[in-house]
């Protein structure tokens, strides 16, 4: 069963000059987690918000849960939860006060809403600061709120908008524990996201997403595949380099890529830490201190220069300006 | 629209979200309120020893009044324009967008709640003015009808500052806007000063300006005969209630419609 289907979404701004969304196709299993990996301006954004039915396309269809999102966008609304870059709360309120303004207006009696407020803080970690304005939350804290207040009904579908964006590394960890206990619980989700870790520790298929499109679609190890997985990165001084290379090349899987004036020699690597640790030791019998060696994983722009030929250019998305916080 | 009980409850969770923020942010009604008190005392005793009236028995402070309440309520639609802003700017009217609630409620509910606040602001205000020494002559039962018609025009003005709130980009714009829109409309008006003492051009636009018409209706429902700037017998110097409730029956038939299609439409895109 598909929960989510989108074929052929468009949608223009500026009379046809920007192509947000140009041919866009993916759907989401029940019960499983679709990551949509992509630069800024790549149309995640307006995709999320084409299926949680903000903005209709121009052309091309959507179903959420069977449910036509241009036909019947007030049945859609009532099975959907939506968090993210651009949902929010109130933040001169408390974050009790948030979430029982919300389950109000997700039509919740006075004593549901309490009862759910008390459990989504419970379950958020954020009983303490539940009488606090939102205000004084840390980033990490906000986002959970926000997520929280997009699962006051139990939604069955929940889209989340680059979730853990401008989080720090703690917040980003915190957010992945939570989001992981929701998929669990059985939640389909359709996240979007620039970072491919995010993406491999989240979901269980990945659609890239390029100028409006989807330009490659697979599993998290698939698209690894696709790209060469880790890569061996070593930086030595200029006259070490040719043996340097030599070194590499019987270590690395593929071809090397050198930058003679760096002096920085990489290559893709299969063994991982084995042919780091490998490297390290025949350098070190050959009197060659690196400056630096470390393994690579493959970022988003290892991904799209491995499927594009380019690295991830950021394309102005209009909706951006505005929906952004400003912090 | 649809107007069922259930969109009506919605509105009024969203004007229970706006007294909670009241509550939560108490400066906010504090310094709403100061501007206008500090309006009420500054022309009372600045321009209130030099500007005559005409009218034997009457002090310019009666007259002033009723001016200084319009005027107030004409601008807090400024407050109504910059919420909707930075709730825009912030995501909020996204994600109320996403719920499954009636299409007006967002911005009924912001209307009634700015309307609520009038009803704080003018209480403060009434008191001031008594203490500088306004005293209304028409009976409680019409001082009740005048803050009540200005209620009116408060909810009627609100809609305008929705649509303007939820126009432009940002909150700051807003403000701007409403400032450039409604200081003219205030000043171009019988508020302060007779219409009298103005170019003819303008004299025309002051006497048909819904503020004159309402500064003139409040003045005869506190007790004042409708003197101070009448330039003709035209029809708003005549029926200046009349006139009025025209004004915000037409305001709201243009923008109330107009707000809630922006509000279903209302993206963050340009």
């Amino acid at each position: 069963m598909k929960s989510v289907i989108a074929e052929n979404l468009v949608k223009t701004y500026d009379n046809g000059r920007i192509r947000a969304l140009d041919g866009l196709s993916l759907d989401v299993s029940e019960g499983t987690v679709l990551g949509v990996l992509g630069p800024n301006g790549a149309g995640k954004t307006t995709t999320v918000r084409v299926l949680s039915t903000l903005i209709s396309p121009d052309s091309g269809s959507a179903k959420v849960a069977g449910i036509d999102v241009i036909k019947h966008p007030e049945k859609v609304r009532e099975v959907i939860g939506l968090s993210g870059q651009y949902a929010a709360v109130d933040e001169t309120l408390t974050g009790w006060d948030n979430l029982i303004m919300f389950g109000r207006l997700y039509h919740l009696s006075a004593s549901q809403a309490k009862i759910r407020a008390t459990e989504l803080l419970e379950q958020f970690n954020l009983t303490d600061a539940a009488k606090r304005p939102i205000k004084t939350y840390s980033g990490g804290m906000r986002r959970r709120l926000d997520l929280a207040a997009s699962l006051i009904v139990h939604p069955k579908i929940l889209f989340l908008d680059e979730p853990t964006t401008g989080l720090d590394p703690r917040g980003r960890k915190e957010m992945w524990g939570v989001i992981k206990g929701l998929v669990e619980e059985g939640t389909t989700l359709l996240l979007t996201t620039q970072y491919l870790e995010e993406a491999d520790q989240l979901a269980d298929e990945i659609v890239v997403v390029d100028h409006g499109k989807v330009i490659a679609r697979g599993t998290a190890d698939s698209l690894k595949r696709e790209i060469g997985g880790e890569r061996l990165e070593v930086v030595v001084e200029l006259t070490d380099l040719e043996k340097c290379k030599e070194i590499i090349t019987k270590v690395a899987s593929g071809k090397l890529n050198v930058e003679e004036d760096l002096g920085r020699v990489s290559a893709p690597v299969s063994t991982g830490t084995r042919a780091l640790i490998d490297a390290a030791r025949q350098l070190d019998e050959n009197s060659i201190h690196p400056l630096d060696i470390g393994l690579k994983r493959p970022s988003l722009d290892d991904v799209f220069i491995a499927l594009t030929g380019h690295v991830a250019e950021e394309t102005a998305e209009p909706e951006i300006k505005t929906g952004k916080r400003g912090r | 629209m649809r107007i069922s009980a259930g969109a009506i409850s919605d509105a009024l969770i969203i004007t229970k979200r706006q007294m909670l923020q009241l509550i939560r942010v108490p400066e906010v009604l504090i310094f709403s309120t100061i501007q206008p008190v500090m309006f009420v005392v500054l022309f009372r005793f600045v321009f209130g020893g030099s500007i005559s009236t005409g009218l034997p028995g009457v002090d310019y402070v009666q007259l002033l009044m009723p001016g200084i309440f319009v005027q107030t309520v004409a601008f807090t639609l400024a407050g109504t324009a910059v919420g909707l802003a930075e709730d825009m700017q912030k995501g909020l009217i996204d994600r109320f967008r996403s719920l499954p609630i009636s299409r007006g409620a967002v911005v009924f509910g912001r209307a009634l709640g700015d309307g609520l606040l009038n009803v704080v602001v003018l209480t403060v205000m009434g008191i001031t003015g008594f203490i500088v020494g306004w005293r209304p002559s028409s009976g409680a039962f019409n001082v009740f009808l005048g803050f009540l018609f200005l209620l009116l025009f408060g909810f009627a003005m609100a809609w305008i500052g929705i649509l303007i709130g939820l126009s432009v980009r940002e909150a700051r714009v807003a403000s701007s806007v409403v400032f450039i829109a409604v200081f003219p409309l205030t000043f171009l008006s019988n508020a302060f000063a007779p219409t009298t003492g103005m170019p003819k051009a303008l004299q025309y636009f002051a006497e048909w300006n819904p503020v004159s018409t309402m500064v003139a209706g409040c003045r005869e429902l506190f007790g004042l005969e409708n003197l101070f700037g009448v330039t003709a017998n035209s029809l708003p110097s005549q029926h200046p209630l009349q006139m009025s409730l025209l004004y915000m029956v037409l305001i709201m038939a243009i923008f109330v419609p107009l707000s809630v299609r922006k509000y279903v439409r209302a993206s963050t895109k340009k």
